[in-house]
């Protein structure tokens, strides 16, 4: 590429994205002339604006009803494959109305861990890696629990193999829940945990209720995973897990944090920002709508995702997120719970003025969009 | 030990299950027991269920003891010769009705084919796994199941001869067919059910081709010159009833042809039918508007106080007449008293129905069509012996459908208009596909029941063999002329000032919000405007309070009910449906203040 070629393309830079320039630069040969690069811009001007949205062209509209549409022919279940070792999924309109309700519980979280380069070929090692970060809980390793009257005692018996698998022993795990047992003595013996009273209280309840306390006590794992399922992706072996915990995994050193996603849009957010919320609206809304056999096109998608993370936090396509932010009274009361609308208006005196599409089709005015757009000026003598 | 429910009553145990129940059936089965005692065993929670009480749907089988059916030869020559009745094979124990219940513990045979030492029951036929309605689908063990359903639900929607008694009848909404035939491809049912005395169709030349795509999506086309000659013509029946109903005070309507006083009174035209006593005479050609039954009702409100004062006293007109669009002949009428004992006047009309665009059609087998197009004699398609269809069904209805019975009776029609004799096609038992293509061979036709045909309007020969036969059609009550509805102008709401819904109000079609969306997503904004604007208004508003103000015609002034008649009143053009919503957003006890500013 020569200079004089670099320098033709960059004074374009006011008329056309980076992204375009720099896919002209790599795209035109090397020893084309001048001229030849002049023309071949200019083309590519009239290509690029030809493609942009015209003025008044109702974007919005177009885009729920592309995605509506098709959301009448999705499966309206979950469904499952038969036979197949996956992990159960929330998929089709289901799935969808999550997303752009950017609903904080989602039914069923879900992570992708790629591992780095050394970690992700040997089917062994992944499957380690998967059962280490697995969140156990000290219930698992329970075989037995006995609660002696007489003694006041609780003795807790522990499972040795599973102790033993994960090079454990008894000790370990005692100072995990001691913590939470205060007021309690506790020794162990091979694999059997006690529990005494410090003091002298005769309440059987307390070791009952210290029996419940330390069943959720996590002993090993990440937090929040599950279930662990190392799978074949192409050349390399994944992790998919139910439940997620994107910081803690994504600060796991042979994890790939490039790669690694969760299916929780806002947990994204807190973690990776808005951006990467965007784009995983995008690609959550977008892996559906293929799943369905459906075709749309991916800039409807785009646009609700942008309308969502406009405003730096991610909002829910529902009274309490996008449309609570309508300028107009009247579209917000034709959208849900009218009369709440109206009454906080009529506090705060808010004035409607009438520049979108729902309060003009209301009071029967010209809609702002299209043919309705345009104004003429002329002066008034 | 066992416990015993009788009707879900616990009455107490038996020792021996198998003994009780061998027991009940014997004695029910030699008449000892009434016969329609059931007994069920559930062996998994150890019960014997015994019912009699009513609302248990029970079905007959054929008793079988020791893999031999007890229903023997001797039973069907006396069957056949009238010597024996149904009845007497309850009797006799061969037959027997067992409930849902029962059914569980029983082993039942479809044919005696399968009969092996472990059945107790036979089918008395296999064709009994379906209803009456679905059994009169020929050829049906070749469908899908719900290709079945759709199909008897069809024929319950067929016109045809409803009641031999239709001329004294007065139903509502009735259709009759002019020419009923009982069909060339018929099952046992059809038999049974004497079919010939109620049939519901005709036999007609159907093709399967396509014609221009006149039948394409589910559309039939119909030879305009079969129509003419009658075929699936239909009458529609509709009566027209008034009652002399009494009021408090001894008043009472009175059906009369209404005095030029009464309030309320058409013009003399519209009374043109009636004859001295107020109601229509026979074979008068009516149409909207025109009155019935003239009716004349006393005044309403009618207190002491007005005793006095004449003008209260006038009647009121409550004639019966032809709403928008409808019309006919007055057929029948009836003058009689109703339940209460008040006078009670009917009249029967009558249309005839001649098959047109847009009416339904379908055979037996769930293969409905919608009329696309009717096509004279002369255009129509004809075969290498002249013979032209009376109906051209589309071949795509079969692929997606599968069918199969469709193709099977137009061959079996074929088959028996030939040899001028009833094709059997009885659910399990019809006659096979090989016999019949071997028959239509010896009646000199080509075995697979196509044929060469020629274009009506070239003439030319068309490449492909159209496969052509006689097939059961029927004519569905779903007639464009009850349905078809348009409008231009006409009554609008009193609260919205919007237009009817509904053909009976003369109403318009809704556009909605999925069709108000499109004009948008074209940017068409004016003419969505234009659309919308059925309940435009133009509306004073004030200025200063920006509330909708009050314009006195009579006085010629306008004012505001708040500022009074000291400020500027503006004209806004707005819906009517808009004014509602501020008037109702005020009853909340929000001030909705429009602010006005100039358009330009």
């Amino acid at each position: 590429m020569k200079a004089e070629h670099t320098k033709i393309i960059n004074s374009y830079a006011d008329k056309l994205p980076p992204l375009v320039l720099k896919t002209v630069e790599e795209e035109v040969p090397g020893n084309i002339s001048a001229s030849n690069l002049s023309k071949i811009m200019e083309g590519v001007i009239a290509a690029y604006k030809y493609a942009e949205v015209h003025p008044g062209e109702s974007v919005g509209l177009v885009g729920a009803e592309s995605i509506g549409e098709p959301g009448t022919q999705m499966t309206l279940n979950t469904f499952h494959l038969a036979g197949v070792a996956e992990v159960q999924v929330t998929t089709g309109l289901p799935r969808i109305i999550e997303v752009f309700d950017a609903r904080k519980e989602i039914k069923t979280p879900m992570m992708e861990i790629y591992l780095k380069s050394p970690h992700n070929k040997n089917m062994e090692k992944v499957r380690k890696f998967a059962a280490n970060i697995k969140e156990m809980k000290f219930e698992e390793f329970v075989s037995e629990y006995s609660l002696s009257i007489f003694d006041q005692t609780l003795k807790v018996v522990l499972n040795k193999g599973l102790l033993d698998d994960n090079a454990l022993v008894a000790k370990d795990l005692i100072k995990l829940i001691k913590t939470k047992a205060k007021g309690f003595n506790l020794t162990s013996q091979n694999e059997e945990i006690l529990f005494t009273h410090k003091g002298k209280t005769e309440e059987i309840k307390d070791l009952y209720a210290i029996k419940e306390k330390i069943k959720d006590v996590k002993v090993g794992g990440v937090k929040g995973l599950k279930q662990v399922l190392p799978v074949k992706r192409n050349e390399e072996y994944v992790v998919l897990t139910s439940g997620n915990n994107l910081k803690d995994v994504l600060a796991l050193p042979e994890v790939d944090s490039n790669r690694t996603t969760s299916n929780d849009i806002y947990e994204i957010y807190k973690v990776l920002g808005i951006e990467a919320a965007r784009q995983a609206i995008i690609n959550e809304v977008y892996k559906v709508v293929e799943s369905q056999g459906l075709n749309v096109n991916i800039r409807h998608i785009m646009l609700v995702a942008d309308v969502m993370c406009a405003s730096g936090v991610v909002k829910g396509v529902t009274r309490y997120g996008v449309v609570s932010e309508k300028a107009s009274v009247l579209a917000r009361a034709s959208f849900e719970t009218p009369l709440k609308h109206l009454f906080n208006a009529a506090l705060e005196g808010e004035v409607d003025d009438l520049t979108s599409v729902v309060e003009n089709v209301m009071i029967n005015q010209p809609v702002p969009i299209g043919t309705g757009l345009p104004g003429l000026i002329t002066k008034m003598k | 030990m066992a416990d015993v429910y009788i009707n879900s009553r616990f009455v107490g145990t038996v020792d021996d299950i198998n003994l009780f129940v061998e027991n009940i059936k014997d004695e029910r089965r030699k008449g000892s027991l009434a016969e329609d005692v059931n007994v069920y065993t559930d062996i998994e929670n150890n019960e014997v269920h015994v019912n009699c009480d009513g609302g248990r749907a029970r079905r007959p089988l054929i008793i079988i003891k020791e893999g031999k059916s007890l229903l023997t030869e001797r039973h069907l020559k006396q069957l056949k010769d009238g010597e024996i009745t149904w009845a007497d094979l309850v009797r006799q124990g061969v037959v027997e009705y067992l409930d849902a219940g029962e059914e569980e513990n029983a082993l039942v045979a479809y044919d005696e084919t399968q009969l092996t030492e472990k059945h107790t029951h036979m089918e008395i036929t296999p064709g009994s796994i379906s209803g009456i309605a679905t059994a009169l689908v020929p050829f049906g063990n070749f469908n899908q199941s719900s290709r079945l359903i759709i199909g008897s639900k069809n024929q319950k929607q067929s016109l045809g001869f409803y009641a031999a008694n239709y001329h004294i009848r007065l139903d509502m909404d009735t259709n009759l067919l002019h020419y009923p035939q009982f069909p060339l491809v018929k099952t046992k049912l059809h038999d049974v059910t004497n079919y010939d005395e109620h049939p519901a169709g005709q036999n007609m030349v159907v093709a399967i081709m396509c014609f221009d795509g006149y039948n394409m999506e589910d559309g039939v086309i119909l030879n305009k010159s079969s129509v003419e000659r009658g075929l699936a013509r239909s009458t529609y029946f509709r009566p027209v009833s008034a009652e002399e109903l009494r009021y408090s005070g001894g008043l009472i309507d009175e059906v009369s042809i209404p005095d030029k006083e009464v309030k309320g009174y058409r013009s003399e035209a519209d009374y043109k039918f009636l004859e001295g006593d107020g109601i229509i005479y026979p074979e008068a050609k009516v149409c909207d508007g025109d009155v019935i039954i003239g009716r004349t009702s006393p005044p309403r409100f009618l207190s002491s106080l007005d005793e006095y004062n004449l003008s209260a006293a006038i009647r009121r007109e409550s004639s019966v007449s032809l709403k928008h669009g409808e019309k006919g002949v007055a057929d029948f009428v009836v003058i009689t008293e109703n339940e209460e004992g008040n006078k009670l006047v009917q009249v029967r009309l009558r249309e005839e129905r001649i098959p047109e665009i847009g009416d339904k059609f379908t055979s037996r087998h769930g293969q409905k069509g919608v009329t696309g197009i009717l096509v004279p004699v002369q255009d129509i398609p004809f075969s290498a012996n002249g013979i032209t269809p009376d109906l051209i069904f589309t071949p795509h209805g079969i692929s997606s459908r599968m069918t199969i019975s469709h193709l099977l009776e137009l061959i079996g029609g074929k088959v028996g208009a030939l040899s001028g004799r009833f094709v059997d096609g009885t659910l399990f038992e019809a006659e096979s596909e090989l016999n019949m293509r071997a028959e239509l061979l010896n009646l000199g036709f080509k075995e697979d029941g196509t044929e060469t045909f020629y274009d009506g309007r070239t003439g030319k020969q068309m490449l492909a063999k159209i496969y052509v036969g006689n097939m059961y059609y029927l004519r569905l009550r779903h007639l464009v002329a009850n349905k078809m509805q348009s409008r231009a102008r006409g009554p609008i709401q009193l609260l919205t000032r919007q237009p009817t819904e509904g053909k009976a109000k003369e109403g318009g079609l809704r556009l909605g919000e999925m069709e108000k969306d499109v004009f948008i997503a074209h940017g068409a904004s004016l003419l969505l405007k234009e659309r919308f604007d059925s309940d435009k208004t133009n509306l004073p508003v004030c200025e200063k309070c920006g509330l909708v103000a009050v314009e006195d015609q009579y006085k010629n002034r306008k004012y505001c009910l708040m500022c009074g008649e000291d400020v500027n009143i503006n004209y806004v053009e707005m819906s009517y449906a808009f004014k509602l919503l501020l008037d109702e957003i005020r009853s909340l006890g929000i001030y909705p203040k429009l602010n006005l500013e100039n358009k330009y």
